[in-house]
């Protein structure tokens, strides 16, 4: 079971910001296929959120084949979702770490650092403007 | 898309004042939709149209496809309502508050009430008087959902409650709407934290609906707009100005987008509901709906 937390300033639709979490921690295997989701009802209690962002969620991972919603019973990670294999996440990490020091050194600090990767990572947002 | 609440030129006239004026919306069944405007822009007077305590000047209003005035039956047993305040008889004990609600609805749920009021940590025998502002809502919603409505009006609900029990109350409403798909129309003045509770906003300033739409599209369809210092010219006449403010340099604007914005002259950001809000609430633009084609263009 995971527990979701909202960041309300960091501007990514409370729908999405559900998916991404459910997303990460069946990438990093925090949950595993057959994994329970919590509960429509568990998650607006404990989030005070309106029950219609939840189901908009676990409809968006159901589509995407990440989870499944079995009627009457709850939403569960489907089979087939292999995690990140752990050696490949630690070498990534440490050749982050790598790259972050020589930013540093380079006289970057921790926020054009972040921005520096999020510009990268990215796709332009001109394309995608409304 | 079957509207709980609709309004077809909707006025209301208090002397020379228009309280409420050209009001065409409509409110999705199964919605939470935020009611949004300064205190005097008409919020209370929609409310209150839309269960019949006051008559329109023009126009109509229907709440699940009736006049309240007109067929109160079909309106009425369906519709919780909890006023400004939540005035409660202060003298009456929890049983004999539950006891007038059981005895004015034939769709009274005493469990449901009973349930609610133990979940609450609260005695029956306790009097409404010596309950917090926070219970005494808490008591007030009860009494509105044991009725097992279909529409859920709330005029300021939370406006007068410590954060801790504006969450409670925010909580208690959201679990009847997961129980039972409830639409709720939540009056606020108090922007923060809408997005989480609302899909759907309808904002009202000087008697005038300034945006209607679902919360989604409105974030998709508004961009803010930074750039060297500029007129906005070129820029409103494809898109709606909402706010522009300059700087010796620079120049920024809040824009509804029609369509897409390829300008390579303006740097592009996203908005949030907040700025948006209070760019309506300064702004003195006639309504603005969220069309089809600003979803579209996502």
């Amino acid at each position: 079971m995971i527990e979701f937390h909202l960041e309300t300033r960091s501007g990514v639709p409370t729908y999405l910001q559900l998916v991404q979490q459910v997303r990460q921690a069946v990438r990093l295997g925090i949950l595993r296929p057959g994994d329970q989701l919590p509960t429509v009802k568990e998650v607006v209690e404990q989030l005070t959120i309106n029950p219609n962002t939840v189901l908009r969620a676990y409809r968006e991972l159901d589509l995407e084949g990440l989870v499944e919603g079995r009627r009457g019973v709850g939403t569960f990670v489907a089979s087939g979702q292999p995690p990140l294999p752990p050696d490949d996440v630690k070498a990534l990490r440490s050749s982050l770490q790598r790259w972050i020091d020589r930013a540093r050194a380079a006289g970057l600090d921790d926020e054009n650092l972040a921005a520096l990767f999020a510009d990268t990572v990215r796709p332009p947002t001109i394309s995608r403007v409304a | 898309m079957t509207a709980a609440l609709e309004t077809r030129a909707l006025g209301k006239r208090y002397g020379s004042n228009w309280a409420l004026h050209e009001c065409d919306l409509a409110i999705p069944e199964g919605s939470v939709t935020a009611l949004v405007g300064p205190n005097g822009a008409g919020k209370t007077t929609l409310l209150q149209l839309a269960v019949g305590l006051i008559a329109p000047t023009t126009g109509t209003i229907e709440v699940l496809g009736h006049d309240a005035r007109a067929e109160p039956l079909h309106v009425l047993p369906h519709v919780g309502f909890v006023a400004q305040d939540h005035p409660l008889p202060r003298r009456f004990t929890i049983a004999e508050t539950l006891k007038l609600g059981r005895e004015l609805n034939p769709t009274w749920d005493d469990a449901l009430a009973e349930r609610r009021i133990a979940e609450l940590g609260l005695s029956r025998r306790q009097r409404v008087g010596t309950l917090s502002g926070g219970q005494q809502a808490q008591v007030a919603l009860t009494l509105a959902l044991a009725k097992r409505p279909k529409v859920l009006l709330l005029d300021e609900p939370v406006a007068s409650l410590d954060p801790l029990a504006r969450r409670e109350f925010l909580s208690g409403v959201l679990q009847a709407v997961t129980e039972s798909g409830i639409t709720v129309v939540l009056s606020s003045h108090i922007i923060a934290d809408l997005e989480r509770i609302c899909d759907h906003l309808i904002i009202l300033s000087r008697g005038r609906t300034q945006l209607v739409g679902a919360i989604e599209d409105i974030l998709a369809g508004h961009r803010l707009l930074t750039g060297p210092r500029t007129s906005p010219g070129g820029v409103a006449r494809v898109h709606d100005v909402i706010r522009e403010s300059h700087t010796e340099r620079q120049t920024t604007l809040l824009v509804r987008a029609n369509g897409h914005v390829y300008d390579a002259d303006w740097q592009l950001h996203e908005v949030d509901l907040e700025e948006i809000v209070l760019a309506y609430l300064g702004h003195d633009g006639g309504v603005a709906e969220t069309e089809p084609a600003a979803v579209a263009a996502r």
